[in-house]
């Protein structure tokens, strides 16, 4: 066999372009994945709290459950406020009654008598689903009944759901839940309703104190946005790798 | 080859066969691949719609200061501005027509709700004016002395 210097710098050039290319340019995309991908959403919804304002009213969890027909006397809510105690000595005290639904006016803490002066420090913590953007709730569903839209909302289809329950499990945030009522799998949706026809979401409505904000995190000149790209921001559970785009100002480290 | 080697290969494309016929049947036609892709958006797209007509109930504070004018305006001009009527009138929905009247919470539950003292000094609570509920005129309605739109004593 011969070979000319012209045909070995020849195969050693295809050689390289071959190795060049990487392996998703063989990933072969069904139409509307190919589609998807050209036309993309302008809007990502993101959620901000702002954990100092708080003041555990519960008229956030009160409007929710009132909008999205949960049934109101069941201690099922798509958001709720966590009340943190955290006493001197290092113990935690955390409790949610009904959600937060009728606010906190006791200050009996899961039914004991808290000395004022043994708080450290003290706090309310809303929460709600926090729309991931790898949502581990959407990638187990095996029917393919909850889904993840381009704006970023995890909704959950109640004609297709079978009610196996498989997501509720699968939430680290434990946001999801089981509908009494329509025997399907029930989570926040960002008030999709509203917030799809430029209304705010029903927890942010009824917060006095402008505890939550929703944004279009895409939009860098929404206020929202920039609280989130400027300020000092936390995320909740962040080393499961899920992105939650429910973004905490004054998160403490008791907080999970 | 022999038939009893080929059967089951005739069954397995039977049900093949017949699942292929009964797919279209059972999945809605509108069901598929989303923009977020096969793992997050594998679903049935007219439930988006779905979600976008549910109803809204909690119409906004704006909404009812169309008609109600004049307790908007002493409203936003109190302390309790903030508040959104709907807190304590209850949601909107059609009102007038349906609705007609809504069903005022006036409980001392209500106001307790933020005014309850609680010894939370990390919190903006501890900033809110707060009683000790079983001191101060316990059992008694908070409406009758304080009116909630312009609650300045």
């Amino acid at each position: 066999m011969k070979f000319s210097r012209r045909d070995v710098l020849k195969t050693a050039m295809k050689g390289a372009l071959v190795m060049a290319l990487p392996l998703s340019a063989f990933k072969i995309l069904s139409p509307s994945e190919a589609r998807a991908s050209v036309r993309e959403s302008n809007v990502r919804w993101g959620f901000l709290v702002d954990t100092n304002k708080c003041v555990g009213c519960g008229f956030c969890v009160k409007a929710c459950k009132l909008e999205n027909e949960v049934p109101y006397e069941v201690p099922l809510t798509r958001t709720w406020v966590e009340r943190y105690v955290i006493l001197k000595d290092g113990r935690t005290l955390i409790d949610t009654p009904m959600g937060g639904r009728d606010g906190f006016t006791d200050p009996k803490i899961q039914e004991r008598d808290v000395n004022p002066k043994d708080i450290a420090k003290a706090f309310f913590v809303p929460k709600l689903c926090n729309q991931c953007e790898n949502p581990p709730c959407v990638q187990v569903c095996p029917v393919g009944a909850t889904y993840q839209t381009a704006s970023g909302v995890s909704l959950v289809d109640r004609e297709w759901c079978i009610g196996c329950g498989y997501c509720i499990m699968a939430c680290p945030y434990g946001a999801r839940f089981f509908h009494p009522v329509h025997h399907v799998a029930e989570k926040c949706t960002f008030c999709y309703h509203r917030i799809t026809q430029g209304m705010k979401t029903a927890c942010v409505n009824a917060c006095p104190f402008g505890a939550r904000k929703l944004g279009n995190l895409k939009d860098l000149s929404d206020p929202v946005t920039k609280t989130i790209l400027s300020e000092r921001v936390g995320i909740l559970k962040d080393a499961f790798g899920t992105k939650p785009q429910v973004y905490y100002l004054g998160l403490d480290e008791n907080v999970r | 080859m022999k038939s009893h080697v080929l059967r089951p290969l005739w069954v397995v494309l039977a049900v093949v066969a017949l699942t292929m016929a009964i797919r279209p049947l059972v999945v809605p036609s509108d069901f598929g691949v989303g923009e977020r892709g096969f793992m997050y958006s594998y679903h049935r797209k007219s439930n988006e719609g779905e979600w976008r007509a549910f109803k809204v109930k909690y119409q906004t504070k704006e909404y009812c200061s169309e008609c109600h004018d004049e307790q908007y305006e002493s409203n936003m001009a109190s302390k309790h501005k903030v508040i959104q009527c709907e807190n304590c009138h209850g949601p909107a929905l059609e009102h007038p027509e349906e609705p007609e009247k809504l069903v005022i919470d006036r409980s001392r539950a209500q106001c307790l709700r933020c005014h309850a003292y609680l010894p939370y000094p990390s919190s903006f609570r501890a900033k809110m004016k707060g009683i000790v509920s079983s001191e101060h005129n316990e059992g008694e309605p908070c409406a009758d002395c304080h009116d909630p739109h312009e609650p300045d004593l």
